[in-house]
């Protein structure tokens, strides 16, 4: 697959700065880190929950729960795909009852990931509150569901694509938008 | 990608589809060990289990499978088919077609049953046993946890001892391991291992004791006593003596030799109660990736759209 890429709308010193107001943002509104838990999408969300992880530790010296959820097996679409999408591990490794998990993704666009994402959590336990954290919120909400903590807001048409790079995963921070009457698509 | 509509057997089954099933299976294992072990993937699926043979371990995998994966699954036995009445295999099976499952599990004794049926309906077939030819979901949990154990399976050599002849489970893993790069010696008295099999690519040994010593993986077989090995056999102790897996003799065999074995075991005539119990042997964790594997096949076959004709 071959992209053009229209503009880049966030660099590598915007995300920073948006990772560390989320940090602070989420231990302002949490009162400090206790019961506090992160749980990061796959994939990015999981590189951007462990920058937060990073962060929060810096601020409050303590470490917190931490785990990795694949939603794969709780997608609407399951069967509307041509191959069947391949499943990664997911791993939750403390009870959540009673915590207040952060759930964190890289795009919040139609509100439908993180509504498998929810249904997947509560199968895991109770959780006291579920609140949520995105790089980018680019609107176009199918779902009643709302962000608590955004990075930015981008405006996009619903037919652009927002692709998040994450030097963990690709080498270099950014974020672009894709225009896709640009793209030669394979 | 994975292409295969049907699992018929692991005869043509490529090696990135096996690495893929693998994968998936290792990934669905977690979903067992949630306090709530089920996920909707299959919510709205139907899955059909039609057992011609008896069957514990099989059929209830199977089962629990489809139902960590939220599908439906329904369980019909031999004896509780039409067939007693006189139905043909095909019109039991066109008729349960009928009904519009979304994957039909067959076990039967005669060999090419799967595919028989897979041939008459649209619905996707997974073999769970024909008669001597294949049973490829037991390969395939067989390789996830020789794998999950020794790391890879490329280069591994594993000896398979017992009637190799009457063993489904022996065909499936030759093919299976073959694939994915292992060397596989058939080890059993002489009646029990068919003429020529050498032309599956496997070697064969006639001396237990000789033929474990290099081994990564040694797979003890079951004497099938419903398949008429009498006329095989002077004695079902005769073969204990010779081909009985003891602690003595796997002192013999590489320390950190593997022990599997489909199931069910004869205590104590094809592997003595020691080495079952040992911690070398896998026969359990066999079990308990059963589950996973199943879970892996079904959602392969139905997880993505069906636009494609066979």
């Amino acid at each position: 697959m071959e992209f053009k890429l229209t503009s880049v709308v966030f660099d590598a010193k915007d995300i920073s700065r948006a990772i560390t107001r989320i940090s602070h943002e989420i231990l302002e509104r949490n009162k400090g880190a206790n019961n506090l838990a992160l749980i990061g999408i796959r994939t990015r969300g999981v590189t951007l929950a462990q920058r937060i992880r990073v962060k929060i530790n810096e601020v409050e010296n303590t470490e917190i729960d931490f785990g990795i959820l694949d939603i794969t097996l709780y997608r609407d679409d399951i069967a509307s795909g041509k191959h069947p999408p391949p499943v990664e591990k997911t791993s939750i490794p403390f009870p959540l009852e009673g915590k207040q998990v952060v759930l964190v993704d890289d795009v919040l666009f139609t509100g439908r990931t993180i509504r498998a994402a929810i249904d997947a959590l509560i199968d895991f336990g109770r959780p006291s509150t579920v609140q949520l954290g995105v790089l980018i919120d680019r609107g176009h909400r199918e779902l009643p569901i709302r962000p608590d903590y955004v990075g930015k807001n981008i405006p996009t048409s619903k037919n652009n694509r927002v692709r998040v790079r994450m030097s963990e995963d690709d080498g270099i921070d950014e974020v672009h938008i894709i225009d896709p009457s640009t793209e030669k698509d394979s | 990608m994975f292409k295969p509509r049907s699992i018929l057997g692991a005869n043509g089954l490529k090696k990135d589809e096996i690495v893929t099933i693998l994968d998936t299976a290792d990934t669905f294992k977690e979903i067992s060990t949630r306090p709530i072990k089920k996920v909707p993937t299959l919510r709205g699926r139907t899955i059909i289990n039609l057992f011609f043979e008896p069957s514990t371990r099989t059929r209830t995998s199977f089962e629990i499978a489809g139902k960590r994966l939220s599908a439906d699954v329904i369980n019909i036995s031999g004896s509780t088919s039409s067939t007693v009445k006189g139905e043909n295999l095909i019109d039991t099976a066109q008729n349960l077609e009928a009904m519009n499952p979304d994957i039909l599990v067959i076990r039967h004794s005669q060999s090419g049953a799967a595919e028989m049926i897979s041939r008459n309906i649209q619905c996707p077939v997974i073999n769970a046993g024909d008669g001597f030819h294949e049973h490829p979901t037991q390969a395939l949990l067989d390789l996830q946890t020789i794998r999950e154990t020794k790391g890879s399976l490329e280069g591994l050599k594993v000896a398979i001892v017992g009637d190799i002849a009457h063993s489904r489970v022996v065909r499936s893993n030759i093919y299976a391991m073959k694939a994915m790069g292992m060397e596989v010696r058939l080890v059993g008295p002489p009646t029990m291992i068919p003429v020529e099999i050498q032309k599956l690519g496997v070697s064969v040994d006639y001396y237990l004791e000789k033929a474990i010593q290099d081994v990564d993986v040694i797979m003890m077989l079951r004497i099938q006593t419903e398949r008429q090995n009498r006329y095989l056999l002077s004695s079902l102790r005769e073969y204990s003596n010779l081909f009985c897996l003891t602690s003595k003799i796997l002192e013999k065999a590489k320390d950190d030799v593997l022990i599997i074995h489909p199931g069910p075991v004869n205590r104590g005539v094809e592997i003595a109660l020691d080495v079952m119990e040992s911690e070398r042997s896998l026969i359990l964790n066999q079990v308990t990736n059963g589950v996973a594997v199943r879970m892996a096949l079904m959602y392969l076959l139905l997880g993505g759209s069906d636009d494609s004709v066979n």
